[in-house]
């Protein structure tokens, strides 16, 4: 039998989705892991990319930062956190804090920075106040570029999320990786897939949200050029 | 192997630098050149001649270590040697042991047996060795002498956990195990000798397994140190073993099979001084040994495996080992 029907035979045998280890529970363990990262890198980085990218403060240390790191290997990190506070859920969440930072940092940031500077100052001249022009003008028109920052992330914590099976994790990477110790090609292959199509479905979503928040004026003249 | 291969090499030869028309021919007679005398050295080691032996390792540390050690035992004796490290993985040093192009790697009894048998049954140190030859026979490969050296998978407890439950051997937890929580890696779960056959051969069956992917490292290691697992599957060479002093539960059961160090080569195809030379050294590695030259090579001080069996050699006597 091929790898692929073998893989196929995994993901429809009805005894793999039900139970603690089960395709649903596994889903909803990776699925909770990425929202978790998710939450906590979103409410690190985009307060910071905003201020960053309104003030012109800090630009370059930003990117610089964003550049760094990015450059940390994931999987060295989860082990290092791992070390330092033992077993656990936090260890392998900062790792991949860490790693959903970069996309939704630079994205702010460059988002905001890239916002007309006649537009800016049209906005103050007309009353408003700092953080007016932050939330009513400079925030709605760089959304899509955030959101898409916001997008990369997502793409990347839910494929990387598999490595938290490295430790005492569950989620979709618990077949990757338990496959792989007994060379069971065919379950890894099947996890893949599942990440795959996970992965495929969040960014239909995201784009499907990044399409409705977007203002239509931007629209607009975002498909005119 | 057959008779008559010896002369393709002295044939080929001369035809070879006769090519060196150009570059391109060169570069390809080369890379023949280069598999050649691999591939008709085993019949001159068959001729009883002392070319070159070639000693190969897998690709992790205590196997290069292993293989160094071969290697210098080899000098000592008189023997060319040639080291090639860090070849891979089972299927791919054993293929470059049959195709000749490495003459004598270091392996492990019983993993060897199971990957020439999948199904031996065969699980103490004495029927390993038993049952080894006949089963390697067949894929015309042999081995000689065992060492006392073992790394194994064993059940590994903290000191204050082996006097808590007074545990001494496996067969002491079958009382506590539903207390316990066991670290090891992600296979164990699914391994004959894993959580199936502890039940059958122990009856015992842990609280809770904690798969963690780092083959009885520094993770697992502190798992048990910091309390996250009672239990852990660890390899009886890890040097955490003495530094954290944790306590090896003994297995008089043989759930984890004997996994003697020895030298896996082919027939015929060392020359007698080499074998004579490894049998003579292979009794003198202890797993102690291991433990002690795997903290030099993976611990604080990093030594390259060859210099740590240099050190190992002189302080047994080996001195024209280098």
């Amino acid at each position: 039998m091929s790898l692929f029907a073998e893989a196929a035979q995994f993901l429809t045998d009805p005894a793999h989705w039900t139970g603690a280890t089960g395709i649903p529970q596994r889903l909803l363990e990776h699925v909770g892991y990425s929202v978790l990262t998710m939450a906590i890198a979103l409410v690190i980085a985009v307060p910071l990319g905003l201020w960053v990218g309104h003030t012109g403060r800090g630009g370059g240390v930003v990117v610089g930062l964003a550049g760094a790191l990015r450059s940390l290997p994931t999987l060295g990190l989860l082990t290092l956190f791992t070390l330092l506070m033992g077993l656990g859920l936090m260890p392998p969440i900062l790792a991949l804090v860490l790693l959903a930072i970069p996309p939704i940092l630079s994205g702010t940031y460059s988002g905001i920075a890239a916002v007309s500077p006649a537009l800016v100052d049209a906005a103050r001249a007309m009353g408003m106040t700092e953080s007016q022009t932050l939330f009513r003008v400079e925030i709605p028109v760089a959304l899509p570029v955030i959101l898409g920052g916001i997008r990369n992330a997502a793409l990347q914590v839910l494929a990387t999320v598999t490595i938290v099976a490295y430790i005492n994790l569950g989620g979709l990477g618990r077949y990757l990786i338990d496959g792989l110790a007994v060379r069971d090609y065919s379950r890894m292959l099947a996890a893949v897939v599942l990440v795959a199509v996970l992965a495929l479905a969040a960014d239909a979503v995201l784009a499907l949200a990044q399409r409705l928040v977007t203002s239509p004026g931007l629209r607009s003249t975002g498909d005119r050029p | 192997m057959t008779p008559q291969s010896s002369s393709p090499r002295t044939r080929w030869r001369p035809a070879a630098f006769a090519a060196v028309a150009s570059t391109a021919l060169f570069a390809l007679t080369a890379c023949g050149g280069g598999s050649d005398p691999l591939a008709d050295k085993n019949d001159d080691a068959s001729g009883g001649s002392s070319d070159t032996v070639t000693v190969g390792s897998a690709d992790f540390p205590e196997s290069q270590i292993v293989a160094e050690l071969y290697a210098g035992v080899l000098r000592d004796a008189g023997v060319k040697v040639e080291t090639k490290p860090g070849i891979g993985a089972r299927e791919a040093y054993v293929g470059a042991v049959k195709d000749g192009s490495v003459d004598v790697v270091p392996d492990y009894s019983g993993n060897l047996l199971l990957f020439a048998d999948k199904k031996a049954e065969a699980a103490s140190s004495g029927e390993i060795m038993k049952a080894l030859p006949d089963a390697l026979k067949s894929q015309d490969l042999s081995v000689l002498d065992a060492s006392k050296a073992e790394d194994k998978d064993a059940l590994v407890v903290t000191q204050a956990t082996a006097d808590k439950y007074g545990l001494k051997t496996v067969a002491d937890l079958s009382s506590s195990c539903g207390e316990l929580v066991m670290a090891g890696p992600p296979e164990f779960q699914e391994r004959s000798y894993g959580t199936s056959g502890l039940k059958q051969k122990y009856d015992c069956s842990f609280k809770s397994f904690q798969p963690i992917n780092d083959g009885g490292g520094p993770l697992t290691v502190q798992a048990l140190t910091k309390g996250d697992a009672q239990v852990a599957d660890i390899f009886t060479t890890t040097p955490a073993i003495q530094d954290e002093k944790l306590v090896v539960l003994e297995d008089p059961k043989n759930n984890f099979i004997a996994q003697q160090v020895l030298p896996l080569t082919a027939p015929d195809r060392l020359p007698k001084e080499a074998v004579d030379a490894l049998n003579q050294f292979s009794p003198k590695l202890t797993t102690q040994d291991l433990i002690d030259l795997n903290r030099k090579v993976s611990g604080d001080e990093q030594q390259n495996p060859a210099d740590a069996a240099k050190q190992w050699l002189a302080d047994h006597g080996y001195d024209k080992a280098s």
